[in-house]
């Protein structure tokens, strides 16, 4: 899941100035940032509280199902035209794809609420954890299934670096370096650590990333070039 | 020629030193160094960006060593530079007559002094030096043939005392796959741990040049255990240096055991005096190696 955090309120309120609003209007996700507790049902109505407090009027608030999917983001603002109608501006607590997304629904000002961290792993709730980069180009396979892209702080393919120590990492010093837990269950899988794991094509993540599945002849073909 | 390796070749004992380029252009106590170092060095290594804080070029600070008669190794870090980069400066330092290098991940960004860089890390040691490998046989690393190829003795560092050890040791192996010839190490703080796993990396081909780092004062070793990655000084060496009368001497005089030790299980010593240039003249002098 997209993993988000609150944002500055004081930029959420600069932006708001900027184009001259008195009133907003809120929506959240019921994916990722419910999850994150950034943009579910409470932290909507927590948002709607603070605006009051400054000022500001709520003309009203949705959680949509998925912010980033537009058909429903689409289907979901119709549904609150007139609330959308009667705001200056809209405030988003999604993922900046889902902001994106109802920016591209609504014709009002559309400003993000959250920042939108990384990729994350959900290790229980209320703790996550980035462990992919979706880079395109994956190693999993030669690592026993741990990404050094990610969880090594210089992404090096090859390691451990110099820097570390009794295991631990130099850069994250509370951690074990990622290349010695590789390292380590491969050992305990029998397998052999590849001599050289090549260098990484950064082509294969090209911005922006698209994929078009209808363009597709055959999905399960799918190369991924 | 490389002197440094024909040394190596002969089975001579090398010394290396290590100056850093200057943060800014004035080379002039790079220089200094370089010419009281010289005479008692095979070849000096010209450190690039090291702790990740800003200097002059270690290519142009390389040829500078050159131009006053002394031999540099060119340091390259894989942390600054995407691999055109890295390629390019490669062929560049060949052009500018730069015969050796070394090789080296380099440290993250965070620790130095322009810790909002970006660490680029394109590629790894590792992986630069089988680009290089392949520079020296004339091809880009996809594989194009070069207009004219380079001839580099390519050097990568290694830290045989580090735990786990298999995994140390797994990983230098894995450099001298990618084409290490010679390695310079971490600073040695216990010989015989040094030796057995040293033995290792010459059984499978590689020079070892041992890494001698002068403790001249407590103060010198607190930074060390509590600032410089990967290294840390035992207690009983602490304890020595601390409860000398004179630290730096005592220093000195640790220094050459270690070199008199390290005699039979390496190929040489990367001395580094942290500053104290007299002291390597000493170390290498009480040696016997001058
Ligand atoms: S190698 Fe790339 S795709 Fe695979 S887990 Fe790591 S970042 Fe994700
Ligand atoms: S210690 Fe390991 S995880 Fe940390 S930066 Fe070095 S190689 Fe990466």
């Amino acid at each position: 899941m997209i993993i988000t955090k609150p944002r500055d309120w004081s930029r959420i309120f600069a932006n708001l100035q900027s184009v001259g609003a008195k009133s907003v209007f809120l929506m959240g996700c019921g994916q990722c940032a419910t999850v994150a507790k950034t943009g579910g049902e409470p932290e909507l109505e927590a948002a709607a509280e603070l605006l009051k407090a400054e000022g500001y009027e709520v003309t009203g608030w949705a959680v949509g199902e998925v912010a980033c999917h537009l058909g429903g983001t689409k289907l979901e603002t119709r549904k609150r035209v007139g609330d959308i109608d009667a705001a200056d501006a809209v405030v988003v607590l999604s993922c900046g794809a889902g902001v994106q997304t109802v920016a591209e629904s609504v014709s009002k000002p559309v400003f993000p609420g959250l920042e939108s961290v990384f990729l994350g792993n959900v290790i229980r709730a209320g703790v996550f954890e980035e462990r992919c980069q979706t880079c395109g180009d994956c190693v999993l396979d030669l690592t026993a299934g741990i990404c050094p892209v990610t969880t090594c702080p210089k992404g090096l393919l090859n390691g451990p670096c110099g820097g570390m120590w009794d295991g631990m990492c130099e850069v994250l010093t509370d951690r074990e370096c990622a290349h010695v837990r590789i390292r380590r269950r491969l050992a305990e899988q029998g397998r052999v650590a590849v001599k050289v794991v090549a260098p990484k094509d950064h082509s294969a993540k090209l911005k922006p990333g698209a994929l078009n599945l209808r363009d597709r002849k055959t999905p399960s073909a799918g190369s991924g070039s | 020629m490389s002197k440094l390796r024909d040394a190596l070749e002969r089975g001579d004992f090398v010394v290396t030193g290590e100056v850093a380029p200057p943060h800014g252009t004035d080379m002039s106590a790079m220089l200094a160094s370089v010419d009281r170092l010289a005479p008692y060095c095979h070849a000096i290594n010209v450190t690039d960006n090291q702790g990740a804080t800003l200097h002059l070029s270690s290519l142009a600070a390389s040829r500078a060593v050159l131009d006053a008669g002394s031999e540099p190794i060119f340091q390259q870090t894989c942390r600054d530079r995407n691999r055109l980069a890295l390629q390019s400066d490669l062929l560049a330092a060949w052009t500018l007559g730069l015969e050796n290098v070394l090789i080296v991940t380099g440290d993250d960004p965070r620790g130095g002094d322009h810790p909002r860089a970006k660490g680029v890390f394109d590629l790894d040691s590792t992986q630069l030096l089988e680009v290089a490998r392949g520079m020296n046989g004339g091809v880009n690393m996809n594989g194009a043939a070069l207009d004219g190829g380079c001839n580099f003795l390519l050097g990568a560092a290694a830290f045989p005392e580090a735990e786990p050890a298999d995994i140390q040791l797994e990983r230098a192996l894995q450099k001298v796959e990618a084409g290490a010839q010679f390695f310079q190490t971490q600073a040695v703080m216990d010989v015989d741990v040094f030796a057995e796993r040293a033995a290792v990396l010459r059984e499978a081909g590689a020079k070892v040049i041992a890494g001698v780092l002068l403790l001249k004062s407590a103060r010198v070793i607190k930074f060390i255990n509590e600032r410089l990655a990967g290294l840390m000084v035992p207690e009983h060496l602490a304890k020595r240096i601390g409860e000398s009368m004179s630290p730096l001497d005592e220093a000195v005089e640790l220094a050459i055991e270690q070199v008199a030790a390290l005699r039979d299980v390496a190929d040489g010593v990367h001395i580094m005096p942290l500053g104290a240039d007299d002291a390597l003249v000493r170390i290498v002098e009480g040696s016997g190696l001058g």
